[in-house]
């Protein structure tokens, strides 16, 4: 049982991203969105938690890297930058959708 | 794969309305069949055909509108919370003793079982908002 796990707060805003690699399994994913992008980014503190969690599946949206004025290059090695089609098949791939809001 | 969507979050809030939207279109357009999309708490905002953004701004209510016109989409707004903030539609003006309505075209108001209906009968139930 995959799970798809969705943040799309800032990890300096609230600790809904860590409140969801407390709980992804290994084989799981994880789509950052929204503000949650800046979770993504290298060289925070985030990166390390990121990067620690070697079995899941990263993923962040570009358009929302985008909006932010966030370039691709900033993104941790590893991470698969996706577009909404992606969103929606990784959705579908997985047997779970769950947000962490 | 039959999808739900649950919006939480109201347009010009933060982001959700926006990506819900984008999200249900990308999946409609790659063949999915949207089942529903529930509108919950403040994201019963999405239904007022009140909003007058500028013009140079997207219409997220018109916007969801036209892609329920399109894909003869059932969008669904929670009576609860649509009475709390003054989303109204024919019956409820009535029922209420209300002088007005506003729900946009292609919504409805109805009750929270139309969000566990959806979360049964969908294959994910996906959601957007704070």
């Amino acid at each position: 049982m995959a799970t798809l796990h969705t943040v799309n707060k800032s990890p300096f805003e609230k600790s809904s991203l860590d409140s969801c690699l407390a709980y992804v399994k290994d084989g799981g994913s994880v789509l950052m969105y929204e503000d949650a992008i800046y979770g993504a980014i290298k060289g925070t503190a985030y990166a390390e938690k990121v990067a620690a969690k070697g079995n899941v599946n990263f993923f962040v949206l570009g358009a929302d890297l985008k909006a932010r004025g966030v370039s691709e290059d900033k993104v941790i090695d590893g991470i698969e930058i996706v577009d909404y089609a992606k969103f929606v098949a990784l959705a579908a791939e997985n047997d779970n959708v769950q947000a962490w809001v | 794969m039959k999808f739900a969507i649950q919006v939480n979050e109201g347009p010009y809030q933060h982001q959700a309305a926006d990506s819900a939207y984008q999200f249900t279109k990308a999946a409609l357009e790659a063949g999915h069949e949207i089942m529903r999309i529930f509108f919950y708490h403040d994201g019963v905002n999405n239904g007022t055909n009140l909003t007058t953004p500028p013009q140079d701004d997207r219409n997220i209510v018109n916007r969801w509108s036209e892609l329920g016109k399109q894909y003869d989409l059932d969008m669904v707004v929670c009576v609860a919370a649509a009475q709390r903030r003054g989303i109204v539609d024919e019956g409820e003006m009535q029922r209420n003793g209300k002088d007005a309505q506003n729900i946009a075209d292609g919504f409805r108001i109805s009750g929270l079982g139309q969000l566990i209906e959806a979360g049964i009968q969908s294959e994910r139930l996906v959601v957007f908002g704070d």
